[in-house]
């Protein structure tokens, strides 16, 4: 009986696909018109039939398309990707039904019905986002309370600083030896003195900005760059400590580890705020903002740590053996043998321990520096704008996943590309 | 000798620097705290905290003593926890799942659902529930019910409480169970071992578990009612509900943010699993005869649950430990309760910021050695 209807469906398959597919194309109208210009097809019928009548009609549409091989190219590719089996099928159309009733509503409240244009919130009049609110903040969002007229000031920084780090790239032949003594020693010391001097200033007649005044975007760049510049050799010394065949070192160094990695950061943040002034020498005064990046330093330090050890782990033991047979002492192995490959296996791991640090920095929020999160909160309280808190969010998650996914996405492909490499 | 040297001196002088450091630390701290008149010491825990909670576990008000107010924050932060991992598990494995699904739209959805949660901090996430999603729900006196007897409203989730009689007799069924179904899992492992006789062991499970409960029910007098909430006017235009459970909106942002966030790590972690397991081992077993059933239960869930758990649990550590991110929407957590106002109240910031991390820290560490037990016990144990 099966058999002869298989039978059946193979030698007739061209009506069987011409009658599932204007099956399935009704139940994807049905649900396309009422969700996107509210007309009923099934108003006839009663409700409940009515709301699953597309899902049975697109089943048994998609169940007459279905068929091993059919010769026709497209009709293949979807039985094999969408359509292999009747779960499958059932699956395909919800989800397709989800995307065209959640499009309409997210659309026209992100776009169509969204405002953008004026200055104040008497603009924003629609049903949809007010983007006016984003836009009359943005400046605040990316620079905190820093001063309007000296932006100047972070952005030249910023883009020194990236500048700077691309300069590796386009160093002679001859120069590649000093590449890693770059990157590791010398871009951090320039980097840190081009942002404290541009965006703190004091000297070379720019204006003094407080620490207190900074945030935003740009203060979520800088803490995360600092840590990640001083957290990388720090990170590096753990991991040699805890590969070293000294017990005291090792014990020492597996501790710190385990220490830092088993406690939450705002705790360590709240450490910062309340117990390194009592650690310091009486007279000794630290700003918030040093503070914040020495406790998230010596914090990220330790997944530093781990990762850079997942490097040392991976390189071969012959390479070890290879250097101490000829007679290399234990700082020279390590600085000319073992380092400059590990570091290379090292960098996806480090740029995951970034990410997660970038993602970790609106923390910083919570011991009263206004990165993004703070400039939305003090956004979303200002009784001038009041009940736009959804549309601050949606843009602060916008950039952060770009920003994020970029990252991510940078460290697979580096992951893939050494892969094949070794 | 001259290698002894070699060895014992960077020791000596590493572990030289760090006593040093350390004391370096205790003497300024000492200092400080002759200065601002603050002693060091622990007997703060036995006062009256003269704060109140706003949500507790427990029962506590400010006639309690601080360590009270402690257990109060440690036992919000596992309940939060607790309830999160069980959501971030399902929602894990569901999406790690789908994520090798043969359906291109389901495999698709998965993996963008990873990317999209995964890359947004968890800060913003637990801000945009709490302050933009949770605010748009209705007030009490407008919100229409759930499954009939639940009530989402802006002031919390309201749902209906059990109130239970002779509850200790059920528990005793429970472990009755429990009891049984550990001898008749052994003995049916003998059995198998010895006589290849296989007895069907989950359904024989199934059925204790639903009779003997059924049992305490029918005979040793356990009954069990519902305390349905019901909606009460406070004023001229405030209400809210009275009776059952309120689960506060700080506790369903916290929810749902760390369980949608976490589960895109344990999908990474199902999928990694399942990929782990080579094709052979299915074909393997295939060959062997066995049925499908047997195969994913006894070859792949093995090896595969071998790759998945170690992450697993690490990730569940991760969540614990970002359950402190609480104290951001002022859920009463450990963070709140205890390094907040407790903090702020008897400025005793050294005992209690310690306090603090050695609890999440013994709480990571005990995981962290459980793992390390389990690690061992499945190992492969290589001939």
């Amino acid at each position: 009986m099966i058999n002869t209807l298989i039978d059946k469906k193979n030698s007739n398959y061209y009506y069987y696909l011409l009658a599932g597919i204007f099956l399935f194309s009704i139940s994807i109208l049905d649900v396309v018109l009422y969700s996107f210009f509210k007309i009923n097809l099934t108003i006839f019928l009663p409700d409940i039939l009515g709301l699953f009548l597309p899902l049975i009609i697109g089943f048994a549409g998609l169940h007459l398309i279905r068929i091993e091989y059919s010769g026709i190219k497209t009709i293949d590719l979807i039985n094999k990707n969408i359509n292999t089996n009747n779960f499958n099928a059932f699956l395909t159309l919800l989800i397709i039904f989800a995307i065209v009733k959640a499009a309409p509503p997210s659309l026209s409240w992100m776009i169509f019905d969204a405002n953008i244009s004026g200055d104040s919130k008497e603009a924003c009049t629609g049903t949809g986002a007010c983007w006016t609110y984003v836009k009359v903040w943005f400046r605040r969002f990316m620079y905190g309370m820093y001063p309007n007229d000296l932006h100047w000031r972070i952005n030249t920084a910023f883009i020194l600083v990236i500048g700077l780090g691309f300069f590796g790239f386009f160093l002679k032949d001859s120069l590649k030896k000093y590449l890693a003594l770059y990157y590791v020693i010398i871009y951090p010391i320039i980097a840190f003195l081009v942002i404290y001097y541009l965006i703190s200033g004091g000297a070379f007649g720019l204006v003094w900005v407080e620490t207190g005044a900074w945030g935003g975007l740009s203060l979520t760049f800088i803490v995360s760059f600092f840590c990640l510049i001083f957290c990388f050799p720090l990170g590096m010394i753990l991991a040699l400590g805890r590969r070293s065949n000294l017990p005291m070192i090792r014990y020492i160094s597996v501790g710190y580890i385990e220490f830092w990695r088993g406690v939450p950061l705002i705790t360590v943040l709240f450490m910062s705020s309340v117990m390194f002034p009592m650690f310091l020498p009486e007279d000794f005064f630290m700003d918030k903002l040093v503070r914040v990046i020495i406790a998230i330093t010596l914090f990220e330090g330790a997944y530093c740590a781990e990762a850079i050890r997942g490097g040392l782990q991976s390189l071969p033991r012959g390479q070890y053996d290879a250097a101490k047979s000829l007679g290399m002492g234990y700082w020279k192995m390590h600085i000319f043998v073992i380092l400059p490959q590990a570091l290379k296996l090292v960098i996806p791991g480090i740029c995951n321990t970034f990410l997660a640090l970038v993602k970790d920095t609106p923390l910083i929020f919570v011991v009263g520096l206004a990165e993004i999160a703070g400039m939305l909160a003090l956004a979303k309280t200002n009784p001038k704008w009041l009940g736009f808190a959804m549309e601050g969010y949606i843009f602060a998650a916008i950039i952060f996943w770009i920003i994020c996914y970029a990252m991510s996405k940078y460290s697979y492909n580096l992951e893939n590309k050494y892969k094949t490499e070794r | 000798m001259n290698n002894k040297i070699k060895r014992y001196i960077p020791q000596i002088l590493t572990l030289l620097f760090v006593i040093g450091l350390l004391g370096f630390f205790t003497f300024n701290a000492q200092v400080n705290m002759d200065n601002r008149g603050i002693d060091f010491g622990f007997g703060f825990l036995n006062q009256e905290s003269s704060f109140d909670v706003q949500f507790s576990l427990i029962e506590y008000s400010g006639s309690h003593s601080y360590a009270r107010a402690y257990l109060v924050g440690l036992l919000n932060t596992l309940l939060v926890s607790f309830i999160s991992i069980i959501f971030c598990t399902i929602l894990g494995v569901i999406i790690g799942v789908s994520r090798l699904s043969s359906n291109f739209l389901i495999r698709n959805s998965a993996a963008w659902y990873v990317e999209f949660f995964r890359n947004i901090p968890l800060l913003l996430q637990i801000f945009f529930w709490y302050y933009a999603a949770l605010r748009a729900l209705p007030l009490p006196e407008k919100a229409a019910p759930w499954f009939g007897v639940t009530y989402m409203t802006i002031k919390g989730y309201y749902i209906p409480s059990f109130i239970w009689n002779n509850f200790d007799i059920f528990l005793y069924s429970i472990l009755a169970v429990i009891i049984s179904i550990f001898f008749i899992s052994s003995y049916a492992k003998k059995l198998r071992e010895t006589s290849g006789k296989q007895i069907p062991l989950f359904f024989i499970s199934l059925g204790l578990l639903i009779v003997l409960p059924a049992i305490s029910f029918l005979i040793g007098g356990v009954s069990l009612d519902f305390e349905i909430p019901v909606l009460k006017k406070l004023s001229l235009t405030s209400y809210t509900y009275e009776g059952g459970i309120g689960l506060p909106p700080e506790l369903i942002a916290l929810v749902l943010a760390l369980s949608l966030y976490t589960s895109t790590f344990i999908a990474e972690c199902v999928r990694a699993g399942i990929q782990g397991v080579s094709k052979g081992q299915k074909e393997a077993a295939a060959s062997v005869g066995l049925t499908s059933n047997q195969i994913l239960k006894l070859v792949i869930m093995p090896q595969a649950l071998r790759i998945i758990i170690p992450p697993t649990t690490n990730q569940y550590l991760n969540l614990t430990k970002n359950s402190s991110l609480a104290a951001a929407i002022a859920y009463p957590d450990l963070v709140l309760v205890f390094a907040g106002t407790a903090l702020m109240q008897t400025g005793k910031a050294i005992e209690i910021v310690s306090i603090t991390m050695l609890t999440y820290l013994s709480i990571s560490l005990a995981i962290a050695a459980l793992m390390n037990w389990y690690n061992k016990k499945i190992e492969i144990k290589e001939k």
